[in-house]
């Protein structure tokens, strides 16, 4: 039996960053909104309080604050020729659950997205010429430059309170902020967070080298702070409990720090935890949705009806609910053709690490989660490509954010995984070594893809998101060439041994590397490849908008969370002003 | 325990009953063995002494035996996460590639009971005796046996019992001792991490500077850490 609720304006599917961004603009502009949280409601108080919450193994290790693999998870091959097995544990990525999502366990690393990213093709044929990207790959532009997001940019960051230091401000350029970067209206919202002593070290390496280091923007804020909201943040405490963990300081940006209070107390605004949402519904012509089927914390199946659906889960999860709900028309890898799981791309990380003597104590529990010193010199299209070989880059940076020793115990290669050899390796070398983060980004390719996978299902019964992927061999070229440069780094920070190699092929789902999954959705300016126009709005369901980081056709080097705030922005003021003027698709297909 | 280590503990010690006395763990009498709620006696015995290799004692200081990761493992396996919490469990079954993950049926305590079971059958059939009994180098040789095949331990590859055993060592030498492990912090005075702590605002801009407090574990730290600040209002 499904109980059927009262029609409501819009209905946001989950309640994170996008959900809490897109439900405050929306009752703002006078809207009854319903946020759906399959998550569980938690806030800094008490949730978050210490001294509970500095437990490495219930949080860090049996990752308490993700999604629950038993319930739900996802398949996983390298090929259309391989066959799909469930990832029966987290390892490779963390998607968050619970109010806030991911946001809540995040380590708070705000880069923005560069131009070179947003209109990637056309710059690179532009500069290179149409021959220059491998045939395989089939990155797009966004549909949406740097300078059109830039307001939204702006917005976001001063929700968040962003402490770093502008490198571009209004094209002037400014030594010891990112140079690289786009010119941005006026100056982070609170100065960088301190330099610990391995970025320190980091900064001299690369500046001796000419490249050109800056503070790592950072959501761990530097100094006390209120936002446009009211709301306020402190200054972080540099614990070593940040990534993988939720803030007891209020010190992190997050939905409960920044906006989810104020979101709560208003009086349009309604917000049902434990509801998990099955499908979207649509009418008969499918070109219109009535609202969500979801089945509520008592298990019972309930349809909400709106005017307005916005689905903000995590990349994954759009990307999954979409095919459940048989919006868009699925992407075959063997055509070509079709859009819904297209463009699945990751990162393509790799570590260095510098082993110092014992005489310089790095003290790696002394660190927040984005603090640090980076380099943008390769990242992006800021060096040229024209010898290389590939496209795209990664930043490089000493941002360690911890040292719980469960996950953190360096020992140099060659030392065997246990014994007494192994033991006296981790003494000797836990306070004495740097890591140097090589942090890259990842084409999209042809056969590289999303969908649902014909064997395995969840707790509701329902399809696993069926994950095909292996590392496109343009991203092992970057890795190879940007690792080297990060080496060399590493060589001039003054350790003994510096170890690291690039990443290599095959991906690993059971290694940790970053929860930044990108694409299936993507947004863009064809219907015919992409999921939802530049106003993130479905070109099949014109009341349905699709917001997160499936959005992106391809993923940037950087961390994704500052741009998906700004195309939460952005997207909520094309409804704003836009949308509900006039209802209907805001460009024609 | 083992003969380098014994070496490396009496050379040059003036006093040898000194020397013992400050060598935990490193000769017998062993430490009595604590209450097991998971662990029957032949697997507890075979665990003790598998951890004791995989961490020994030396003179860096106390192993997984003295940081009694056996009562870690006992309660790991004997509660939810032995009995597969946050483990996706629907087949159909099939092996994968390595990359793919762990795609066995066991549950982490059957899997190492499955495991132990036919480790001490294995030793019992060869006229071996029990793992504990063994000498060092013939622990280590038999360890390292399973670590490098998949030999069969009742359905369960060796090598993936091996890594098992090995991770949960490691979790249980470094975690918080409310867990049961990592008795008296003897795994973060090891390296010198210092725990639960929470605030470096004053010191991580001090470079290089050699922070040595004692580590300050869940358990001790009663109530909230304390906050530099007061918490910001909140309608």
């Amino acid at each position: 039996m499904t109980t059927t609720r009262r029609e409501v304006d819009a209905v946001l599917i989950g309640v994170g960053l996008v959900g809490t961004v897109l439900g405050r603009e929306l009752t703002r502009a006078g809207l009854t909104v319903v946020g759906l949280e399959r998550g569980r409601p938690r806030d800094t108080v008490p949730d978050f309080q210490g001294p509970k919450m500095h437990d490495e193994l219930r949080y860090a290790t049996r990752l308490e604050l993700m999604q629950d693999t038993a319930q739900e998870t996802l398949t996983f091959r390298h090929t259309v020729r391989d066959t799909a097995l469930p990832m029966r544990r987290w390892a490779s990525f963390l998607p968050g659950t619970g109010l806030g999502g991911s946001l809540v366990h995040w380590n708070g690393q705000t880069f923005r997205y560069q131009e070179d990213d947003f209109r990637q093709r056309s710059r690179l044929v532009e500069r290179y010429g149409r021959g220059f990207i491998p045939a395989d790959v089939t990155i797009r532009d966004w549909g949406v430059s740097a300078a059109e997001l830039e307001p939204h940019f702006d917005r976001f960051e001063y929700l968040l309170g962003v402490s770093g230091k502008a490198g571009n401000l209004n094209g002037r350029k400014i030594p010891g902020g990112n140079v690289f970067e786009d010119p941005r209206s006026r100056e982070y919202p609170t100065p960088p967070q301190k330099e610990p002593y391995g970025s320190a070290i980091f900064r001299k390496a690369a500046e001796d080298l000419g490249y050109h280091p800056y503070p790592q923007p950072s959501c761990n804020l530097s100094q006390p702070y209120t936002n446009p909201e009211g709301l306020s943040l402190r200054t972080c405490t540099f614990c070593g409990y940040c990534e993988r963990f939720a803030c007891e300081h209020f010190a992190k940006s997050s939905p409960q720090t920044v906006l989810l209070p104020v979101l709560l107390n208003d009086r349009n605004f309604e917000l049902r935890t434990g509801c998990r949402v099955l499908r979207i519904n649509v009418d008969q012509s499918r070109t219109v949705a009535t609202g969500v089927t979801y089945v509520d914390a008592q298990g019972q199946e309930v349809e909400q009806r709106a005017r307005l659906v916005i689905l903000g889960a995590y990349a994954l999860n759009n990307v999954r609910l979409l095919l459940l709900s048989q919006i868009g028309r699925p992407y075959d890898p063997t055509t070509g053709r079709g859009v819904v799981g297209s463009n699945y791309a990751y990162q393509t990380m790799s570590y260095p690490q510098v082993f110092y003597d014992e005489s310089v104590n790095i003290n790696p529990f002394m660190r927040s989660g984005a603090n640090g010193t980076v380099i943008s010199d390769f990242a992006s299209d800021n060096f040229d490509h024209g010898p290389l070989g590939f496209i795209g880059g990664a930043y490089i940076g000493e941002i360690m954010t911890n040292g719980r020793p469960i996950g953190f115990h360096p020992v140099p290669p060659g030392t065997p995984a246990w014994g007494a050899a192994w033991k006296k390796a981790v003494v000797r070398h836990y306070n004495h070594t740097s890591t140097i983060n090589v942090h890259g980004g990842s084409v999209a390719t042809r056969q590289n893809y999303l969908d649902l996978d014909p064997t395995y299902k969840d707790a509701w019964g329902q399809p696993l998101l069926r994950m095909t992927f292996d590392f496109p061999e343009n991203d092992i070229k970057m890795s190879a060439y940007v690792t080297r440069k990060a080496i060399e780094i590493g060589e001039a920070m003054g350790g003994r041994l510096v170890a690291g190699s690039p990443r290599k092929g095959p991906y690993d789902i059971t290694e940790y590397q970053t929860t930044h999954n990108s694409g299936g959705t993507i947004m863009g300016t064809d219907p015919s490849t992409s999921v939802v126009n530049r106003y993130l709005q479905s070109w099949d369901v014109s009341n349905l908008f699709v917001i997160g980081a499936s959005n992106y056709p391809q993923n940037a080097c950087y961390n994704p969370t500052d741009t998906l705030g700004a195309l939460a922005y952005w997207s909520a003021d094309a409804i704003v002003t836009k949308y509900l003027k006039s209802p209907g698709p805001l460009i024609r297909r | 325990m083992e003969k380098m280590s014994r070496r490396s503990f009496f050379k040059g010690a003036g006093a040898v009953a000194a020397a013992v006395a400050v060598a935990p763990g490193c000769e017998r009498p062993a430490p009595p063995r604590p209450p097991y709620s998971f662990f029957n006696a032949d697997e507890a015995s075979f665990v003790e002494a598998a951890v004791a290799r995989l961490i020994p004692a030396d003179e860096t200081g106390p192993g997984a035996l003295e940081a009694a990761v056996p009562t870690y493992l006992d309660r790991q396996l004997g509660g939810a996460w032995g009995g597969g919490e946050r483990l996706y469990r629907s087949g159909p079954w099939q092996p994968g590639k390595p990359e793919q993950g762990y795609q066995l049926r066991f549950t982490p305590a059957e899997l190492f009971r499955a495991a132990m079971r036919a480790i001490i059958e294995d030793l019992r059939a060869t006229n071996r005796g029990s793992f504990a009994k063994l000498p060092a180098e013939d622990q280590d040789a038999y360890l390292r046996t399973l670590e490098r095949e998949s030999k069969d331990l009742g359905g369960v590859p060796s090598n993936i019992f091996f890594g098992s055993l090995l991770e949960m060592t490691i979790e249980g030498f470094f975690s918080d001792p409310v867990h049961g492990g990592n008795k008296d912090m003897v795994g973060w005075k090891l390296i010198g991490f210092p725990g639960a702590y929470a605030n470096y605002y004053e010191l991580v801009d001090q470079h290089g500077i050699a922070f040595k407090p004692p580590p300050m574990s869940l358990a001790q730290s009663a109530g909230d850490h304390a906050h530099p600040e007061p918490a910001p209002k909140r309608n």
